[in-house]
């Protein structure tokens, strides 16, 4: 187990003088990602001693979801890990279908599967980007926000928006996937590899890269597990924990793709899993990408999806249905639920109660970041000031999801 | 009063000169200060959620802010003129942004970019403050959640013209003047 | 609310009982996920019987929180509850502890030392519920700024009630 080199209680940095020099970072630092504000005691640039601060982004995603329906909470859960929106906006509408006890259409399934591998591989595109820039390395961070320019514009022929999508709605989609865009799909991905392998030949065998990142700010597998680790963060250490091997959900189980581990736990083994994350998610897509199943999006239930527009003008079923959902919304029988999805962080859960209102009881977001983000200190000590700088990075703490 | 403005002033064609060379144009001092300023702002990025990414868009080589002049960007308030505020500012970061607006000196501006900055956007919520401008002035607020590049750019296209109408001391500022 | 099925919790996670019958007041009807019901005194006898028993034990804290029942439509026995997710991850071995506390006087013991993910979830916990656990070592606001008054995810406490922060940039216990 890892043991803070002073040997004092982590929390408590003393407030009377001291013999180590305080220096704070953030929030408003270009290597913070976001707003985190890290109080340092340092002896020349070795830490002695760390103490953090989160909550300058703290826009009350759950006092927001009690007070709007339940399909407008899936804008605020864009905003939850904003690199990757569509996957907080299928992690949470499979928790209210989980709720209602439906399973979404064939079609659904797929197309959600694969906004989700491709959210995955933006955010680990912008993690590794960022990373590269705090330690120097300027020039991937071009190539990869290249290539998220593409997914963008396939991200907004589905929905209109590039970054926060909110593409989902409960028991479907906000709408199908226009034609043509799974053959432009399998075009761009066919460009990502040779980007992927471009910085990868510019980096995993850098002298530079590896001294600034091997052996900085490592976790044991033991203590990894204490602190709720979940995701890359966790696979570096080691342990191959993915939900989507472990509890798999939509059609995980029916591809082929391998669960990606290093050992070390350090930056640089967090660097190579997310790499070959990247890697895998391409695999799964171009698995994905064929053979689509045919149907509707939205589930056949009109008490939960909208009715199409022609019943709506046609039928009278069709107008009361619409005119009920718009008006009393949907209303998930009584019950509390959790569901967990493998978000690029790690586990994002939702614990949500409903008391058949129109909304949520209550909608707790487990953030995966918040879990890691309180090891960080730990992982710290006794380096210098800049490796924190390059395990920040590494972590991927999105401020959006750790203060909600 | 723009580039047009300048090129219609005399030019002074050199005498000596054989070909009639021209060797000088005249303009005001105004017009001349503004046109270094706009062309070169150098931006703090105040990034705090979605719209820091979107921004991170804007510079990168797709969008290219830098054919505005405006690709470095600087961190510290002493270094650079233009507080792009991206993202939500909540309260817990307000004394923050105050504490970076004061420490940039003169002549400095303030673009808002997203709803969050510029009202609040969507968080009507306990935490969220409602808009920077109830802490420190802004100049130009670009709406959209988050505003796509083009949206930012336009923002600063807009701040750019601002700064070429303006006079070399701002309107705000004047009472200031011993006059 | 108050019936156990000893079975189900025999079979589910064995030793439990054992440890813990006096703890357990029930399981969570409405609810899918194994929800069990304790007493408030059980949290430190079953936490460290979780995480360390047999061969599998379940080391990971995923997640604690608080639950605010006010407006609720059902009667709940209490206000406030807290909710503490254990499991052993690679085996997707789950279990919910839910302690409901007195609306007065909402504590339980902290477990900040048994499981170290447990500090800043607790701080969070007090800082949007108001429940005490007793022993933290910094129970301070993590997520609102210092000066905020009263708990904001409490269902009294409306959306919309701004608070200015009017002082300077120091940071909460320093």
């Amino acid at each position: 187990m890892l043991e803070s080199s002073t040997g004092k209680a982590l929390e408590s940095i003393a407030p009377t003088p001291s013999k180590y020099m305080r220096l704070n970072l953030g929030p408003s630092h270009p290597a913070t990602h976001g707003t985190l504000r890290i109080f340092v005691e340092l002896e020349g640039e070795l830490i002695r001693g760390m103490k953090l601060e989160i909550g300058y982004l703290h826009r009350c995603f759950e006092k927001m979801a009690e007070t709007h329906p339940w399909n407008q909470v899936i804008p605020f859960t864009d905003r939850l890990n904003y690199v990757s929106a569509m996957m907080n906006n299928v992690g949470y509408v499979m928790a209210v279908e989980k709720l209602l006890g439906i399973e979404v259409t064939k079609r659904c399934q797929r197309i959600r599967l694969i906004m989700c591998e491709l959210s995955r591989i933006v955010d680990h595109l912008v993690c590794i980007g960022t990373n590269a820039v705090d330690v120097g390395a300027l020039t991937c961070f071009w190539y990869f926000f290249r290539e998220r320019e593409n997914i963008y514009d396939l991200f907004e022929a589905v929905c209109g928006a590039r970054l926060t999508t909110a593409f989902t709605r409960v028991g479907g989609l906000y709408k199908d996937i226009p034609d043509g865009w799974v053959e432009w799909c399998g075009r761009v991905l066919e460009n990502l590899p040779r980007t992927i392998d471009d910085v990868d030949g510019l980096l995993t065998n850098n002298r530079i890269w590896i001294d600034r990142t091997r052996g900085v700010a490592p976790i044991s597998p033991e203590l990894a597990l204490e602190y709720g680790f979940t995701g890359p963060c966790l696979r570096a250490t080691g342990i191959a924990y993915d939900i989507r091997r472990v509890n798999p959900y939509y059609e995980y189980g029916n591809f082929e793709w391998d669960v990606v581990t290093e050992t070390g736990g350090d930056t640089y083994a967090r660097y190579l899993v997310r790499m070959q994350e990247m890697r895998q998610s391409l695999r799964i897509l171009k698995q994905a990408l064929k053979d689509i199943p045919e149907g509707s999006v939205n589930v056949d239930d009109w008490s939960i999806t909208l009715p199409p527009k022609e019943d709506v003008y046609n039928s009278i079923e069709g107008l009361m249905a619409h005119f009920k959902l718009i008006m009393h919304g949907i209303r998930p029988p009584m019950g509390e639920v959790y569901s967990a999805t493998e978000a690029a962080n790690g586990e994002l859960g939702f614990y949500i109660r409903s008391e058949e209102e129109g909304a949520p009881f209550r909608c707790r977001v487990r953030p995966p970041c918040f879990a890691i983000y309180q090891a960080f200190p730990e992982m710290l000590m006794g380096q210098t000031v800049s490796d924190a700088v390059a395990a920040l990075g590494s972590l991927n703490i999105v401020a959006g999801e750790l203060d909600r | 009063m723009d580039q047009t403005a300048l090129q219609k002033q005399p030019l002074l064609v050199d005498p000596e000169s054989s070909a009639g060379e021209e060797v000088a144009f005249t303009t005001r001092l105004e017009d001349f200060v503004h046109w270094g300023r706009k062309n070169s702002l150098w931006p703090l990025p105040f990034g705090t959620a979605c719209c820091a990414i979107e921004y991170m868009g804007v510079v990168s080589s797709h969008y290219d802010v830098s054919r505005f002049g405006a690709e470095v960007v600087r961190f510290s308030p002493r270094q650079s003129d233009c507080l792009l505020v991206l993202g939500t500012v909540v309260e817990k970061m307000g004394p923050v942004l105050k504490q970076i607006y004061d420490q940039m000196l003169e002549p400095k501006w303030v673009i808002a970019v997203g709803v969050c900055a510029s009202s609040g956007g969507f968080y009507r919520a306990y935490h969220v403050m409602q808009g920077i401008d109830s802490i420190i002035p802004v100049d130009v607020y670009v709406p959209g959640c988050p505003p796509t590049p083009e949206g930012i750019i336009f923002g600063m296209i807009k701040l750019q013209e601002k700064i070429q109408k303006g006079g070399i001391v701002r309107a705000r500022d004047r009472h200031k003047l011993d006059r | 609310m108050l019936e156990i099925d000893i079975n189900w919790i025999d079979s589910k996670y064995p030793g439990l009982l054992a440890v813990a019958k006096e703890f357990i007041l029930g399981q969570e009807p409405m609810s899918p996920e194994p929800v069990i019901i304790l007493k408030s005194e059980g949290i430190r006898v079953v936490v460290p019987f979780l995480i360390s028993s047999g061969e599998r034990p379940m080391t990971t804290m995923v997640d604690l929180f608080a639950f605010d029942y006010l407006k609720s439509k059902l009667d709940m026995p209490e206000r406030f509850a807290v909710v503490y997710q254990f499991a052993n991850l690679m085996e997707n071995r789950r279990i919910f502890l839910k302690v409901y506390l007195d609306e007065d006087k909402p504590e339980v013991d902290s477990i900040h030392d048994l499981v170290r993910a447990a500090n800043w979830f607790e701080r969070e916990a007090w800082d949007l519920y108001g429940v005490v656990f007793r022993g933290h070592p910094n129970l301070v606001r993590i997520l609102c700024h210092q000066d905020f008054e009263g708990h904001p995810l409490r269902k009294d406490y409306p959306a919309n009630q701004f608070q200015r922060l009017k002082s300077s940039t120091s940071s909460q216990g320093l």
